[in-house]
């Protein structure tokens, strides 16, 4: 017993700190946020404790899955995630591809492409909310006179105020920010792959492409893997572009963080935390899997 | 972390090129090359042309078709206002960043040690624990950390975000350090435990000065993120009393008439000190980027 104390006790001694903060700040609330999300708390007198909130169970969850409105939202998060993962993904990788092999001006190159990273979506938001101002013809600003500018008229579009594909939009300065994140990541999986691997596979008579499809991606598919998961919770909490270029009131762009802030300024603390928990359910559907994968990895 | 900020950068010895069927075909691919970096180059580099010729201008120069021109006149009034509107808001934000970057990196070490080196059983278990931490959407916790807050009595503003960046920061921290303690050598630390040191010893007189490389990536990393937050300053803290992001939020929001002047030269004074660590310490930058993928 007392060994077991004095083997135990100066690591979880050390550790305490961070475990209590942890263990409230994360599980505890996230706990007491699917109580609220359970309950009748949808105005300013049950949110302060003057009237009492019922419990209902489900019943928030339902009707905000029901509602067109938090639909919309959902729907908008689909094409954002989409769109996001899908360009920084290409982006990043052609840049990491062209950048592999030694370039004059490497540095230069990729410093730039990285810089927007340490740049934050309010201020960039800034850049491109004037970037993307959707007036067209004569009143065009933005890209839509460039576009005039180089003779590409037909590319003029109203942006973020299309209310169907509008979130697209958005997704322009977050791939803006973060390409250069991806190529950083493939970047360095190409730099870790032995040059005899494709020295060996050259020998074979193996063709440029053939050397990719067969040496090269399957040693990139881990780095793929990691910046997938990334970018893709990243884009599952897409809020700061959103508040920064369109306005949280804004009905074509908005998706559940945003939801989940309006909520709760108007004192719906119910369908607040009740958004957060569907937010959370799909974090962690995507990253629990992963956690697991590599944790046993790393074992072996 | 630091070995992956090197991977990046170019081996010393130099592959030989693809062999070219013929040596036409290799110079037309080394220019389309060149010029698809140079493309890509100004591309990214549009929205920085835009801020800084726009933040120069005056309102003689508003009519859309002068858009992209540089100024007629140019004039520095609009950094003036910035200036004036968002500096409190800076030194805010300093208040903010560096108590809560130096507290968070101190106890991703300490966790990073420990589960690295003096593990226990359960320690994976513990990790991943912490590790979910830094996945979670915030608004998750939004609604009760409000109450939290209120109940604990701590004021709004500078010092709820302070606590707020030290908590939810632990996550990465501990990732980061865990990860290089890993690649320190077993002997060092086995060599302090049979001269008997304890663990806080051990700790004190060989893993931390063996840490300094980690704590400047941790710091960085810290640093950007806590700087660049949004969403906890919306939540929890105001024009008045918040940090820079809320600011120029407000700024570039709130006033009636649009003024994209003042705006761009405001999102250029917030964008500033993070800026400056990247172009300075980009090594270092680059490392704290790699150890998010969680692999580091």
């Amino acid at each position: 017993m007392l060994n077991t104390l004095r083997r135990l006790g100066p690591p979880l001694l050390l550790l305490a700190p961070s475990l209590i903060l942890v263990g409230v700040f994360v599980y505890g609330l996230i706990a007491a946020n699917f109580s609220t999300s359970f309950r009748d708390d949808h105005t300013a007198a049950t949110a302060t404790g003057q009237e009492p909130a019922a419990f209902v169970w489900f019943t928030n969850y339902l009707d905000l899955l029901a509602s067109e409105d938090f639909q919309h939202s959902l729907m908008n998060l689909v094409l954002y995630t989409v769109v996001f993962l899908a360009g920084t993904m290409v982006m990043g990788f052609l840049w990491a591809w062209m950048l592999e092999k030694p370039v004059k001006g490497e540095g230069l190159f990729r410093s730039v492409y990285l810089f927007p990273m340490a740049v934050s979506f309010v201020a960039s938001g800034v850049v491109w909310r004037w970037l993307l101002n959707s007036n067209q013809d004569e009143q065009a600003s933005g890209l839509n006179r460039l576009f005039q500018m180089v003779g590409l008229d037909a590319l003029q579009n109203n942006w973020w105020n299309n209310v169907t594909f509008g979130i697209i939009a958005i997704a322009i300065p977050a791939i803006w920010q973060l390409s250069g994140y991806v190529m950083a990541l493939f970047l360095a999986g190409f730099r870790g792959i032995p040059n005899e691997l494709r020295e060996a596979a050259r020998m074979d008579g193996a063709s440029e492409w053939k050397l990719y499809r067969h040496v090269l991606f399957p040693q990139l598919s881990p780095v793929a893997l990691s910046a997938l998961i990334i970018i893709g919770h990243m884009s599952l909490k897409a809020f700061d572009l959103i508040m920064s270029i369109s306005k949280p009131a804004n009905y074509q762009t908005k998706v559940p963080a945003v939801d989940m802030f309006v909520f709760k300024s108007s004192f719906d603390y119910a369908n607040a935390a009740a958004v957060g928990s569907i937010l959370l359910i799909i974090v962690a559907l995507v990253i629990v899997p992963y956690l697991i994968r590599t944790n046993r990895e790393e074992k072996r | 972390m630091t070995a992956a900020a090197d991977q990046l950068a170019a081996p010393r010895v130099r592959r030989d090129p693809p062999r070219p069927t013929s040596k036409d075909r290799y110079a037309l691919s080394r220019t389309l090359k060149y010029a698809g970096l140079i493309f890509f180059l100004v591309v990214v580099l549009i929205p920085v042309y835009v801020l800084l010729v726009t933040s120069f201008k005056g309102t003689g120069d508003a009519d859309p078709s002068r858009a992209w021109a540089l100024p007629e006149v140019w004039t520095l009034d609009n950094w003036v206002t910035a200036w004036t509107a968002l500096s409190p808001a800076i030194l805010r934000s300093v208040a903010v960043v560096v108590p809560s970057a130096i507290i968070a990196a101190f106890l991703g070490s300490l966790n990073g040690f420990v589960l690295a080196r003096w593990s226990f059983r359960g320690a994976d278990l513990v990790f991943t624990l912490i590790l979910f931490g830094m996945f979670i959407p915030y608004q998750a916790v939004m609604i009760p950390l409000n109450q939290l807050i209120l109940d604990l009595g701590i004021p709004t503003g500078v010092p709820t975000l302070i606590m707020l960046h030290v908590v939810y920061g632990i996550p990465i921290t501990t990732l980061i350090f865990r990860n290089y303690y890993m690649t320190v050598p077993h002997e060092l630390i086995e060599a302090g435990r049979v001269d008997g040191a304890g663990m806080l010893r051990t700790y004190w007189s060989i893993v931390l000065p063996l840490s300094v490389p980690s704590f400047v990536v941790v710091l960085i990393w810290q640093f950007t993120s806590a700087w660049n937050d949004f969403l906890f300053a919306v939540f929890f803290s105001s024009s008045q009393n918040g940090p820079v992001t809320v600011a120029l939020n407000n700024l570039a929001n709130g006033a009636l008439l649009q003024n994209y002047g003042v705006s761009m030269a405001g999102a250029l004074f917030a964008s500033l000190p993070t800026l400056l660590v990247y172009i300075v310490l980009g090594k270092y930058f680059v490392g704290g980027l790699m150890s998010g993928s969680v692999k580091g």
